[in-house]
């Protein structure tokens, strides 16, 4: 929902990064305000992956130029935690698998951190059994769930649906979902959708990486960007994504350049 | 698979000075020796064959010398720093089970018993209602039993700190469970060593019979009272008869400065199932020989350890898995988490000989290094001539991957609390396996605290 006077979240200017000397992002705008919804889009290699992990804090990936916003203060000079507690969530493309460590515990301590940040008292084993019960129906996922090592042995779908299991819990101001649909059937792909939808609102707001169209069917992007070698190259709206599902990223490539050629 | 390092032949005259220190050091730790004690000689019979047993031990230990890292036993862990300390027997000190309250286990309430530097301490001990025919106790409540058929029986009793134990031990742990009894509550075994005045040495001694179909559950502890120096050189024998289990967990958390030797050795008849978790934390040296013998056939053992160690500590496991008959099977994992300046040592040998067909052992050694400086030698040393068997092996080193970090990072858990619990997930996997609900957790807690 797009609404002029919401504040703004997320400011990203001219980001350039690197990853072990190579440079991915060379030149990177985007403005994201509360309550709107923004498609990444773009083929492989683009950097949609890069950019999200440079926005979580990764410490592979190095900034070497421009400035990124998260609602006025300076990102990047933030620790990934900090990041995480300030309202910063990335629904990881490949969720890791951490055996020993159980899901309950991990989603508790992670709970605990931000409210420990918010200057809340830390909630009780009891009561966060109550609150996670209560969020397991977002993704209506089994609590049998919980009881096990976080992600070890989880179907890809299953780990998708723990990532967004994980933002219920945080609440986060800027939630990017990196592939999120990728892998998914369609009714795991409708309820992760519909759990985003549940999550969604006029406050917080919502950047879905994705390659296709039938993810944007169930979560309506306000805005559609296409990625290309480490740059926003087209914006648009919903109808953009339509067109690249029937015309392909070669179509933008073209109207960039006559763009540039005009 | 096996690497051999041949001996080299002391030629120099510094190296043949150092051989002699070793072995005049060796004596010296023998003349700390306690006579046969007096609560053991209960008719002539009873006395002479613990008598003979600690000559012939005694006149072993004459011939032999504290080892160098010459010898291929003991290649990465150097002992020359247990010689700069002269460890004597300790005077009697008087324990109250208030000091011992944080090592007591509260599933063990009537099934405990204490030993202060070696010595059985009655008042320190709590066994309540048995089974009948079961025995927990210091030696003299025993020895109606044939004892000598156990006592120093099993193979290996001739290397020399087990030989030290035998010339030298005062009293000894005796659990013995009868034909088809089934024990409910574990058997807590606590060891506690003594700080004072002197560097204390003691020779801990406990032996195990699980008759036939008999089923316990056992836990030794190696603790510290202090934080002062001693030496502790503890044997366990455990003998399991046909279809018998034995759960044994074995707890070592001797003080930083201490040096911790010990041996467990093991025989099992056919059908029975052993398992072993042991864990090393403290001590600033430490060396844990694990010997399992399987003496009949479809006999099962299950070996996890853990040694987590940190600033200039040593923790060194030797393990072997001896098969002798088809069938056998062995499952093995042992996991090193180091960091500073430690060291930690494990050799994984198992033996397969021709007779021992159709044989599963698989063992894997992992080990996670948390500092530059910390050092891990880890060796399979797999030696099969049987030739239908399926023997497994693998070891891994590594670090703690900054992607899982950033992952724990990314959900608000800051770097410090992140690298706490990855470690103790690689941890859990083998403190889970505990079934004792409060150690586990107390293990669990230790972990965690654990400064990765
Ligand atoms: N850790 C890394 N080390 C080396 N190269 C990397 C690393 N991470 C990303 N890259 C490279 O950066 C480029 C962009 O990768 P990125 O994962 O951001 O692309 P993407 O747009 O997410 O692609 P996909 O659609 O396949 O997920 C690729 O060429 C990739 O190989
Ligand atoms: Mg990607």
């Amino acid at each position: 929902m797009i609404s002029e006077n919401s504040e703004v979240i997320l400011s990203v200017r001219d980001l350039t990064a690197e990853v072990e000397g190579t440079p991915i992002l060379k030149g990177l705008n985007l403005e994201v305000k509360a309550g709107e919804i923004h498609a990444i889009m773009g083929p492989n290699g683009s950097g949609k992956s890069t950019f999200s992990k440079v926005l979580a804090g990764h410490p592979a990936y190095r900034v070497t130029g421009g400035t990124v916003l998260f609602r006025g203060q300076n990102l990047l000079e933030w620790e990934p935690d900090e990041r995480a507690k300030s309202g910063v969530f990335l629904a990881f493309q490949y969720p890791l698998e951490i055996p020993g460590v159980s899901n309950l515990d991990f989603l508790r301590v992670a709970y605990n951190s931000k409210r420990q940040h918010e200057g809340l008292e830390e909630l009780d084993a009891f009561d966060f059994d109550d609150l996670v019960q209560q969020k397991l129906d977002v993704v209506k996922m089994n609590p049998a769930f919980l009881s096990r090592s976080v992600n070890e042995g989880f179907s890809g779908g299953e780990k998708k649906r723990n990532e967004i299991l994980q933002m219920a819990l945080l609440e986060p101001k800027l939630g990017i979902l990196d592939e999120t649909d990728s892998g998914l059937d369609i009714d795991a792909l409708r309820i992760v959708a519909g759990g985003v939808n549940q999550l969604s609102h006029a406050n917080n707001a919502i950047v879905l990486i994705t390659h296709y169209q039938r993810l944007l069917d169930y979560i309506v992007p306000d805005y559609v960007h296409v990625m290309e070698a480490g740059r926003i190259i087209t914006t648009g709206g919903k109808e953009l994504a339509l067109e690249l599902e029937s015309r392909g990223y070669d179509w933008v490539r073209e109207e960039e350049a006559a763009e540039v050629a005009r | 698979m096996t690497l051999q390092v041949s001996m080299v032949p002391d030629v120099a005259e510094t190296i043949g000075q150092a051989k002699i220190d070793r072995k005049t050091y060796l004596q010296t730790l023998l003349a700390q020796r306690s006579a046969v004690p007096a609560s053991t000689v209960r008719g002539e019979e009873t006395q002479v064959w613990l008598q003979v047993l600690r000559d012939r031990a005694t006149e072993q230990v004459k011939e032999l010398a504290i080892p160098s890292t010459k010898e291929e036993e003991w290649r990465f862990t150097d002992l020359s720093a247990l010689l700069q300390t002269q460890f004597v027997a300790p005077p009697a000190v008087t324990v109250r089970l208030t000091d011992l309250e944080a090592w007591l286990l509260p599933e063990a309430r009537d099934s405990r018993l204490v030993f202060v530097d070696g010595v059985y301490a009655p008042t320190l001990s709590a066994i309540g209602h048995l089974p009948a025919g079961v025995i927990v106790g210091n030696l003299p409540q025993a020895l109606e039993q044939p004892l000598q058929n156990y006592l120093s029986k099993l193979p290996g009793a001739e290397e020399v700190f087990t030989a030290l134990n035998t010339a030298s031990f005062a009293d000894t742990a005796i659990v013995w469970v009868p034909h088809n009894t089934s024990l409910e509550a574990p058997i807590h075994l606590l060891f506690v060593s003594t700080t004072g005045d002197v560097a204390a040495l003691s020779h801990p001694r406990c032996l195990v019979i699980a008759e036939a179909g008999s089923c316990l559950a056992l836990v030794e502890t190696f603790v510290t009272l202090g934080e002062g120096e001693h030496l502790t050189n503890a044997v366990t024998e455990v003998w399991l008869g046909e279809n018998a289990q034995v759960n044994h967990v074995r707890l070592q958390r001797n003080s930083l400065t201490a040096v911790h030797l010990g041996k467990t050795a093991v025989s099992q008849a056919r059908d029975s199932r052993y398992t072993c978790i042991a864990v090393s934390l403290g001590a600033k040296l430490s060396r844990h020989n694990l010997e399992v013998f399987q003496a009949g056939e479809q006999t099962e053992t299950t070996l996890n350890g853990l040694a987590m160690i940190g600033a200039e500590q040593v923790a060194d496991t030797h393990s072997t898995i001896a098969f002798t008959k088809p069938y056998g099977s062995s499952y093995q994992t042992h996991k090193c988490i180091v960091s500073d300046r430690a060291h930690a040592v494990f050799n994984g040998k198992i033996l397969v000989p021709k007779a021992a067909q159709l044989t599963n052992a698989a063992q894997v050694s992992r080990n996670l290094l948390l500092s530059p400086k910390a050092r891990i030698d880890t060796k399979p040393q797999l030696e099969i001539t049987a030739d239908n068997v399926k023997c497994a092996h693998g070891a891994t080193v590594s670090q703690l991957e900054d992607d899982e970090v950033f992952y724990l990072q990314s959900r608000g858990i800051n770097q410090e609390s992140a690298r706490k619990l990855l470690v103790y997930a690689f941890a859990a996997e083998v403190i889970g396996q505990i079934a004792i609900p409060s150690l586990r957790e107390n293990l669990s807690a230790i972990v965690r605290g654990y400064q990765a």
